[in-house]
């Protein structure tokens, strides 16, 4: 079963740290963290994905209300929710055809190409983690040198938030 | 406000914190906090010999008190040599403050001399820790330390202070929050009414019920609310070890500790039973033995303050996130109203149980060979430590076979005097726990059951209860062997013995007391053991050591048949359920 959790949490020192060493230390899998400040600085918003049958998501779930640092813990995917990735991909983009065919690929996925060089092109694509994984899919016979994945972010669809 | 050091602030904090003693050890970044100490005299510091047993000695005093426990460290080897004890508090749920000093902030990250990262190493076995940023902040952060400590789930928290966070010449504003609040922790006491209802309807439909109390019990001082419930139900109780005291142990219908040394009737009649009343504890492994065999009939109920442990292990069919003191008062109030019991078939579940009491209980009989001459049964020395000091002693032990007969057969009729290892199960811990009981309590009764093997992890401590007088009594069982892990090497080893013996290095230890400025005894003849041990006791202000020979190829019975349902036992060398 795959999870999305968001966390709100004190930003603070260490407060990261404890976030991981709990994963570790209990055996759970984290497959993808995405942390950073919220427009309040005092507080961190985290989104994690992780996979586990329903008792150890439970656990999971209560093991990080009881780190003294979170303030909020919420499984995402317990209901409607918009999840996105940030993916940045480098490709060989080398003679007229493959970069055109490449450019045709990019617009039907939505994407950007952000960086450009005789060889190469930088390419931005966000979404779920499906549709990042069908980008990388299509462009297979051209082959990627680089790939960044941010892990997933994601809120809860409607009238719901996460607040202090 | 008052400009102080910070140095001063950390004293000032703990003295506000309401705190009297600190067990510690000094060393270059901490020499700023210890010069403070020097210059007042609200806040006593107590000198170990090791930092591990300053942590058990707070630990000691914590779980004999209900207080906070406080120890103040150097940075590197004092931070990491705490790191045992603060281990074994963690496992057991006791409040403890934790001051580490640390390499000066500027120095931090350059592998500087005794330089540990305390708050990475401590991070899986503390509740929370503090790394102290600004001089302003001590006072706050030692405030929340013990709050968080002591509320809650007990646990213990660090606070890591660098050695410019403490200089002399640095002064700021000093004060003491009144009070603390966190928006990120605000720990719940009281349980869900509804649940609490649904429970208390459950366990009264029970026609063969069984109260399972934990060291939780213990812990928020629940135990006269549990015994005042059991009594009014008349239920079978059975306690972990750390639950022990917290239900009188000579009381009839206490039925002993459960789990692979529990008794044979606590292990029947929780596999038997119908309702689990679960309070306080948490479904450890050394309880359940496998979970998928354990309580086939059951329908738990669980009151635990912390979330984690409910259905961690064990699924809850009723589960009441709360403290035991407030659902059991709760549930109290609530009892009067409702119906009684099935008293027909709660005399059945008796009558079954006082069956399997007479059958193999180790009550109703000693279910060991009888000692006489030089054959001393460790059984029997710990009856007649129960016989000697009356049955209200602080009783702290180490790890090994000694711990599990003293927790066995000192029937602790009283919450706080049984002070062990149960969660890390760290040899070395009796002493230094001793130590701290005796500190809190100098007119009370401490012995530390001991065996040769542990009481030389903490040995130095002798020294320790020289220079602050704390005349603790030490049962050393000495079987001259590592006896709890040849036992194991007897039953899945065919008996071979590696490492478990010493192969005649063991010391001298009534001359190594007698070194130590204490009262060293030998006991070899059974007959001897009485006059002996009152001898022990009589001598209130003198730290007695007492070396007694017991027999060498004694197992501890009943023990758990790895693998299977709590009722799989062996109950001696030969014979099994
Ligand atoms: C620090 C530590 N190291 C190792 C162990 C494993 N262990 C558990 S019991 C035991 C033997 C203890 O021997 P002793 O203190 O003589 O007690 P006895 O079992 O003989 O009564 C050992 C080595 C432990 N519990 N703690
Ligand atoms: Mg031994």
């Amino acid at each position: 079963m795959r999870r999305i959790i968001s966390i709100l949490l004190e930003n603070e020192p260490g407060a990261l740290s404890r976030v991981v060493g709990l994963f570790s230390q209990r055996g759970y899998n984290i497959d993808t963290l995405n942390v950073a400040p919220t427009e309040d600085p005092t507080l961190s918003r985290l989104t994690l994905s992780t996979t586990g049958d329903e008792k150890m998501v439970e656990q999971i779930i209560k093991q990080l209300h009881k780190l003294i640092d979170t303030i909020k813990v919420v499984d995402l995917s317990d209901g409607p929710h918009v999840e996105r990735e940030l993916m940045l991909v480098k490709v060989r983009a080398v003679g007229a055809e493959q970069r055109s065919e490449l450019k045709n690929s990019v617009e039907i996925f939505r994407g950007h190409i952000v960086d450009v060089t005789p060889s190469s092109y930088t390419i931005q694509l966000a979404g779920d983690g499906k549709k990042l994984d069908a980008f990388i899919e299509a462009i297979r016979e051209v082959g990627t040198m680089e790939v960044v994945r941010s892990g997933i972010s994601g809120i809860a669809r409607g009238e719901k938030f996460l607040l202090v | 406000m008052e400009n102080l050091s910070g140095g001063d602030i950390v004293i000032r904090a703990l003295r506000d914190a309401g705190v009297e003693y600190v067990w510690g050890y000094p060393g270059g970044s901490a020499l700023h906090i210890y010069d403070a100490i020097f210059r007042q005299d609200d806040v006593k510091h107590l000198l170990v010999r090791h930092e591990q047993a300053a942590v058990h000695a707070a630990d000691g005093f914590a779980r004999a008190t209900g207080k906070v426990g406080t120890v103040l460290v150097t940075s590197g080897p004092g931070a990491t040599n705490a790191i045992t004890g603060i281990a074994t508090a963690y496992m057991d749920s006791i409040p403890l403050v934790v001051i580490s000093g640390q390499v000066p902030s500027s120095k931090i990250g350059e592998d500087a001399f005794q330089e540990t990262d305390m708050v990475g190493v401590s991070r899986p076995i503390v509740k929370h820790s503090f790394l102290i940023k600004r001089p302003e902040d001590i006072a706050a952060t030692i405030a929340k330390a013990y709050y968080i400590a002591s509320t809650g789930r007990p646990g213990p928290v660090v606070v890591d202070i660098p050695k410019d966070m403490t200089d002399p010449a640095i002064k700021v504003p000093y004060s003491y929050p009144k009070q603390v609040s966190m928006r990120s922790y605000q720990p719940n006491e009281r349980g869900h009414s509804g649940q609490i209802k649904r429970a208390l309807k459950t366990l009264l439909a029970a026609k063969q019920p069984v109260i399972y109390a934990g060291g939780g019990v213990i812990i928020d001082n629940a135990s006269e609310l549990l015994t005042t419930l059991a009594r009014k139900l008349n239920y079978p109780i059975t306690n972990t070890l750390m639950g022990l005291g917290a239900y009188p142990g000579s009381d009839r219908q206490f039925i002993g500790m459960l789990g692979m040394h529990g008794t044979y009737e606590a292990n029947q009649a929780m596999h038997h039973a119908d309702v689990i009343f679960a309070v306080g504890a948490r479904f450890d492994d050394r309880v359940t033995n496998a979970t998928d065999k354990f309580c086939p009939n059951a329908t738990i109920i669980h009151i635990d303050i912390d979330p984690t442990c409910i259905s961690k292990t064990v699924g809850a069919d009723i589960p009441i996130v709360g403290s035991c003191k407030t659902v059991l008062g709760d549930m109290l109030e609530l009892l009067d109203a409702l119906p009684a019991p099935d008293g027909e078939a709660l005399n059945r579940w008796w009558a079954t149980i006082d069956d399997w009491r007479a059958r193999h209980g180790i009550y109703t009989a000693d279910r060991f060979e009888p000692s006489g001459g030089t054959l001393i049964k460790p059984q029997d020395v710990i009856k007649m430590l129960h016989k000697v000091t009356g049955g209200d002693a602080f009783v702290t032990s180490d790890v090994g076979q000694h711990q599990m007969f003293a927790a066995q057969y000192y029937l602790f009729d009283k919450p706080r005097r049984w002070i062990n290892s149960g969660g890390l199960g760290t040899m070395g811990f009796g002493l230094p726990a001793a130590m701290g009981a005796q500190l809190a309590f100098p007119d009370a009764t401490v012995a530390c059951v001991t065996g040769e093997g542990s009481i030389q992890m903490n040995i130095q401590e002798l020294s320790t209860c020289t220079q602050h007088g704390l005349p603790v009594k030490i049962i050393n069982l000495n079987n001259s062997a590592l006896g709890m892990v040849r036992q194991w090497q007897d039953m899945q080893y065919s008996a071979r013995y590696a490492s478990s013996v010493y192969e005649d290095s063991l010391p001298d230890f009534v001359a190594l007391t007698e070194a130590y400025g204490h009262v060293g005894m030998r006991v070899t003849e059974f007959d001897q053991l009485e006059s002996k041990m009152r001898e022990c006791f009589a001598l209130k202000d003198r730290v007695v050591f007492m070396d007694i020979v017991v027999d060498r190829a004694e197992h501890v019975y009943p023990m758990q048949i790895a693998g299977n349902a709590m009722n799989e036992m062996w109950l001696s060398k030969t014979e099994r359920t």
